[in-house]
């Protein structure tokens, strides 16, 4: 059991605050890896579309932990700890490629696809000296294995037999609005990573944040693509954590709630000499232009018009956190609509017009709360309970997020 | 080489250091100029350059589209004052025609936020195609190809 201080108790307000020490604290860290990302939860590996063939691996993290994801030769997808069962070596060095059989460069142990050991080097030795006794087990060592399941295209392991079947984990309506994007086979059209200066809960909170987003990214707000006032929802899923929240274009009703406030989100006469940028084609028939959606403890997929993309939240210490991106199209895409998807990409990843601010933003925080580990965030817009919301002026899913994290930490 | 080579040569390593100064003494708005009416311009990964996908951090078909971005990230974009130094190496220029050239070059980009933290921020190569034919040379393509897949925090100013 790691220890997290006594001293760190929850507030008594419960959900609607969210003490500071939670992004600090190296106890309530290492708990995080224990009891949520190796516990019942549901951890984000990549698109299946990254493992085309039998063969096909690539390596990545569940929390911490390293492992190796897999294609086998009957097509499955296989997850394991990225660990030799003899010294604990990483077994997979390269971040992805094909192989028939994995082979720990240390001593030359093996392994098939699916993460059995299959070979000891000289488990007899030379000429009948040296090797290991007949009695050895070193399978009992041997990397674990993850329960992997594939929905519509995401691939997502778990350590834990108790967690629940996927579609219950996220909720059913979380899960149709899953099916809503990944409607069709993807292709890859490529990814990067952005280091983040903070905590990775503090970037979880940020995409379920839909209060901020017409705020901080002004680019949004001056072309009224997001302001509050359209027309749109958030739905909490499952125990919480995971969410969606939904824009429908061509719904603003010209309000002036912006200028009557007198916010810097909005300015005058700011035009682009090239909007060919943002005409999108409504893919799915809804109006809906904009969704986003997460899943307890790491997964973002999006669809901001046509550029669609997965996140992946890989926290490396309490104040750091990897942000791993890969856009897609869909396979059957003409070269249009590829164009139109790489072209619309500039609104997203570490330049992003939409979104290069939440890298600095998080950092802010972080930076921010360094002296005040008592002190908490006050989070109750749109009420202090966790339900869905026809409203976006709503903290409703960074309140469910606290929801299910308790749970498991035991907070 | 010849005094053609060499004066290509000059001309090229001539257009970079202007390019990257421009950029490193915030006159942002001097930048789409490098470029033709039509050019393009693209910040991407050598991961994804190697694997032959085709999605970029940052990416412009038009002047215009670089001129969008100069004023976004002077009017709408929210970011930490920084700043860049760059440093461009290793140039290598060959002639494909009377009008075009193409360059290959290192470079390195030192980052300075306003705390007076200072680290290398971004290495990799530009990969240019450069219009030679006209008063000054210009960019019809520029490929920022950086070393790594991973970008710290945000990259906001143009490389």
């Amino acid at each position: 059991m790691s220890a997290v201080p006594e001293s760190r108790v929850w507030p008594a307000e419960g959900l609607t605050r969210v003490p500071y020490w939670v992004y600090q604290d190296e106890g309530v860290y290492a708990r995080e890896q224990e009891r949520i990302y190796r516990g019942p939860t549901w951890n984000f590996l990549g698109l299946e579309a990254e493992l085309p063939e039998a063969g096909d691996f690539k390596t990545t993290f569940v929390g911490d932990m390293p492992v190796v994801v897999t294609r086998d030769e009957k097509g499955a997808i296989n997850c394991f700890e990225n660990r030799c069962a003899h010294r604990g070596a990483l077994l997979c060095l390269k971040d992805r490629g094909s192989a028939k059989e994995i082979a720990c460069v240390y001593h030359n142990w093996t392994y098939d696809l699916r993460g059995n050991l299959t070979g000891v080097a000289f488990r007899h030795g030379i000429k009948g000296q040296g090797g290991m006794p007949e009695d050895a087990q070193p399978e009992s060592q041997a990397p674990r294995k993850l329960r992997v399941t594939v929905f519509c295209g995401l691939v997502f392991a778990t350590l834990s037999e108790a967690t629940p079947p996927f579609e219950r984990y996220v909720g059913a309506e979380v899960a149709a609005k899953i099916r809503r994007v990944m409607k069709a086979p993807v292709r890859v059209l490529g990814g990067y990573s952005q280091m983040l200066p903070s905590n990775w809960k503090l970037y979880f909170e940020n995409v379920k944040d839909t209060y901020h987003a017409s705020l901080l990214h002004l680019f949004f707000s001056t072309f009224r693509l997001n302001r509050l006032e359209q027309k749109g929802g958030v739905i909490v899923g499952g125990d919480g954590g995971s969410h969606v929240s939904f824009t429908m274009m061509n719904t603003d009703s010209s309000g002036d709630e912006y200028e009557k406030a007198g916010m810097r989100s909005v300015s005058g006469g700011y035009r682009l000499e090239a909007p060919q940028m943002l005409e999108s084609v409504d893919e799915y028939g809804d109006g809906v232009t904009l969704q986003i959606l997460t899943v307890f403890p790491g997964f973002v997929l999006q669809q901001i018009m046509n550029c669609l993309a997965v996140r992946q939240v890989l926290p490396k210490g309490i104040g750091r956190t990897e942000l791993a991106w890969t856009a897609f199209g869909y396979a059957g895409d003409d070269q249009a609509m590829t164009e139109r998807r790489l072209k619309q990409a500039n609104l997203v990843g570490p330049s992003g017009y939409i979104s290069l601010e939440d890298g600095a933003a998080t950092g802010f925080v972080q930076r921010g709360v360094q002296g005040a580990a008592s002190n908490a965030s006050i989070v109750e817009m749109g009420g202090r309970s966790v339900e869905s919301n026809e409203s976006r002026v709503t903290e409703t899913s960074v309140r469910g997020l606290w929801q299910q994290y308790r749970m498991h930490m035991g907070l | 080489m010849t005094a053609v080579d060499v004066e290509l040569q000059l001309a090229v390593e001539k257009l970079l250091a202007r390019y990257v100064h421009v950029l490193d003494d915030d006159r942002l708005e001097e930048w789409p100029d490098f470029f033709v009416e039509e050019g393009r311009y693209r910040i991407t990964t050598a991961e994804n350059f190697e694997r032959e996908l085709p999605l970029s951090i940052i990416y412009a078909d038009s002047r215009a589209m670089l001129r969008d971005r100069v004023s976004a990230l002077r009017h709408a974009n929210i970011y930490e004052t920084q700043r860049y130094r760059h440093a461009v190496s290793s140039t290598l220029v060959e002639r494909l025609d009377a009008h075009t050239a193409r360059a290959t070059s290192n470079f390195q980009v030192v980052r300075i936020m306003h705390t007076g933290e200072s680290v290398l921020f971004a290495s990799g190569r530009y990969l240019d195609r450069i219009r030679i034919d006209g008063r000054d040379p210009q960019f019809e393509e520029k490929t920022v190809v950086l070393d790594s897949r991973s970008i710290d925090t945000l990259l906001a100013i143009p490389i």
